[in-house]
């Protein structure tokens, strides 16, 4: 009882804090363009959180996290903008409903994609596991442009409503800045108490070894194509929020770049931990808008800062640091057991 | 053109990308075989081949026959430079930290790329001529026959050397038990290090030979190589004859499916192709069934 409860006070702790600094933020924070990076953070933190579920916990790798957010992101768009204002919706049906309840139906729909890809793909391991979400990715990009007709091709859609509640949208840097960062707390608290269940224990059982797992009881398939939906339904609900914010979507904002650098979110931020996660997607969401003018110079960094943590520090960026500092209090996850290890090398 | 004509046309240029395929499917089984690692910065070493060769000859004029072998020497040293910084100092040799090394260092190389060539294509001129030639109802340039030919030598080449040469020996000993190879006296880490090397080079090659057909770009290893990877898993990853069926099936295949169905899905086929071997035959067409599935 007594590490649990101060581990349950310290991310109750944790959580207060977050949530007074994000309350004084826009009293600090006036410029637009600053709220509009700290909105692409909570997004990001989002995802993040739900990937780093699935990487750090279960262990499994998935290099296709944008096909989610896109999934999200286009069935809001394609549906919204089709449904709203349609003649055959009833004059007394609030109009403002349709985007709500849309995006619920996008985190369901995805949520059905990632359990239907779930069940073959998570039986992979490693070399094969990272191919085959790389290769959903690469054909859901592929799919994206080429059904012009229904998503817009190449140049994407755009005109896609605010979300609204009656009167009041969502329409400005500063309220969608309070509805996105509410919704990240609270997938942050669903997945904290997840992660402190019995459920964040079996994957971390996953995660040691699968074989161990299952000799325990612990139906390792099941539990990793659960973990699979929740992260990919973060990822819908990241991707429908960020459609109705930014009013426009592409295929770029769903390519293969962006999953890769959601991985880079996580193992910066470091494996297993959902604070590290906050972390990771800050830090990167920071430099790529920092070097946003020059694209060019945003793949050559993250690029480098892939290799160069995991050259140094295999067990994620954050933890390393705490490593060498000697602040580690408990022994960390680290990208490690997921195939057997070879002494030779 | 009657439909014989239009398929035999089709086949000829599957062939041709399927060599591409066959030949970067063939570095992904060599490194493989030696490290266990999915090397993905092969695509990179497709796309340098081709541009660094762009360069020598369009930009510094040196005369195609220097310029080329050239480039495959750069890209091979680059291979084992990779190999001997990156992979070997990493503190963990887990094999997912070493794939995202390779992943991280793919993308770094690609951005390099772009600041370097910029995002436009170059062209490389055929290594003799553009007269097409007639073959079975087909019309095809010389530069597919250098492609055909230069795969079947890289292949003969690369059989003899593991079936007789003593480093080729050592390299199969060192994939098959590594304890075992490292006992009879055989330096893991050299035939690690030679299998990047390897990998370099023919990643090279296929950019080069190919490039007088595609013309080549700062990314044009992307595809080529996630391609060839594709044709690797559905031949049978780490199996030599493996990559080059998977590799012609592969190219024969998408150039059908292209020609007769659709052109809008042709980068679809090969990663559906991919998928659907994953799927249901992880070990693919040639590859001894292992259990990656539990």
């Amino acid at each position: 009882m007594g590490l649990k409860g101060f581990r349950k006070n310290r991310n109750a702790l944790h959580l207060f804090m977050l949530i007074a600094v994000l309350t004084v933020l826009p009293c600090v924070v006036k410029s637009g363009y600053h709220l509009l990076v700290l909105n692409l953070i909570g997004l990001n933190t989002m995802i993040v959180v739900g990937l780093n579920l699935l990487i750090g916990y279960a262990g499994q790798i998935s290099m296709g996290h944008a096909v989610f957010f896109g999934l999200g992101a286009y069935i809001s768009a394609i549906v919204t903008t089709n449904v709203t204002g349609a003649a055959w919706l009833p004059v007394w049906f609030p109009q403002w409903v349709v985007p709500w309840v849309v995006t619920f139906a996008a985190m369901v729909c995805t949520g059905a994609v990632a359990y239907l890809t779930g069940i073959p793909t998570l039986k992979l391991k490693g070399n094969y596991l990272v191919m085959a979400t790389l290769g959903l990715n690469i054909i859901f990009e592929i799919v994206l442009v080429e059904w012009d007709t229904m998503t817009g091709g190449a140049n994407g859609m755009t005109g896609i409503p605010h979300l609204s509640v009656g009167r009041f949208a969502f329409n400005s840097d500063l309220r969608f800045y309070c509805l996105v960062w509410g919704a990240t707390v609270l997938t942050l608290i669903v997945s904290l108490s997840l992660v402190s269940s019995r459920v964040g224990r079996a994957l971390k059982a996953i995660h040691g070894g699968e074989t161990a797992a299952s000799t325990l009881g612990i139906d390792t398939q099941a539990y990793k194509v659960k973990v699979f939906v929740l992260s990919a339904m973060y990822a819908s609900l990241a991707g429908s929020l960020y459609a109705h914010y930014l009013t426009v979507i592409t295929p770029k904002s769903c390519d293969i770049l962006y999953s890769i650098q959601m991985v880079i979110m996580v193992i910066v931020g470091g494996l297993g931990g959902v604070w590290g996660s906050l972390f990771g997607a800050a830090l990167l969401t920071l430099l790529s808008e920092f070097l946003h003018i020059v694209e060019k110079f945003n793949v050559v960094a993250l690029g480098l800062i892939l290799m160069l943590v995991m050259i140094f520090f295999p067990e994620g960026l954050l933890p390393g640091i705490r490593r060498l500092i000697g602040k580690t209090r408990e022994p960390t996850l680290a990208l490690g057991p997921f195939m057997d290890s070879d002494p030779l090398r | 053109m009657t439909l014989l004509d239009k398929l035999s046309q089709f086949f000829f240029s599957g062939l041709t990308t399927g060599s591409i395929y066959a030949i970067i499917a063939i570095g992904f089984g060599v490194v493989h075989n030696a490290s266990g690692i999915m090397n993905l910065l092969q695509c990179e070493f497709v796309t340098l081949g081709g541009m660094i060769t762009v360069t020598l000859y369009s930009f510094v004029g040196i005369p195609l026959p220097v310029s080329i072998p050239l480039s495959i020497i750069t890209v091979t040293l680059i291979g084992a430079l990779f190999e001997r910084s990156a992979i070997r100092t990493a503190r963990s040799q887990q094999i997912i930290v070493l794939i995202f090394i390779t992943i991280g260092a793919s993308i770094f190389v690609r951005g390099l790329a772009l600041t370097v060539w910029g995002s436009d294509p170059f062209v490389l001129p055929p290594f003799s001529g553009n007269r097409p030639i007639h073959i079975l109802n087909a019309t095809i340039v010389p530069q597919n026959l250098w492609v055909l030919s230069v795969t079947i030598l890289v292949v003969v080449t690369l059989y003899f050397f593991f079936k007789k040469s003593l480093t080729g020996k050592a390299m199969r000993a060192a994939s098959c038990n590594r304890q075992a190879a490292a006992l009879s006296g055989i330096s893991v880490n050299r035939m690690v290090l030679l299998s990047f090397a390897m990998s370099g080079g023919l990643g090279a090659v296929a950019g080069i030979i190919i490039a007088p057909i595609t013309t080549t770009s700062y990314d044009v290893g992307f595809m080529l190589g996630l391609k060839g990877f594709s044709a690797a898993v559905l031949g049978g990853y780490g199996s030599m004859p493996g990559a080059v069926l998977g590799g012609l099936l592969l190219g024969v295949t998408e150039s059908l499916a292209t020609g007769i169905v659709s052109s809008a899905y042709k980068n679809a086929v090969a990663f559906i192709i991919l998928l659907l071997v994953l799927f249901i035959r992880p070990s693919g067409l040639l590859g001894e069934p292992v259990a990656e599935r539990v």
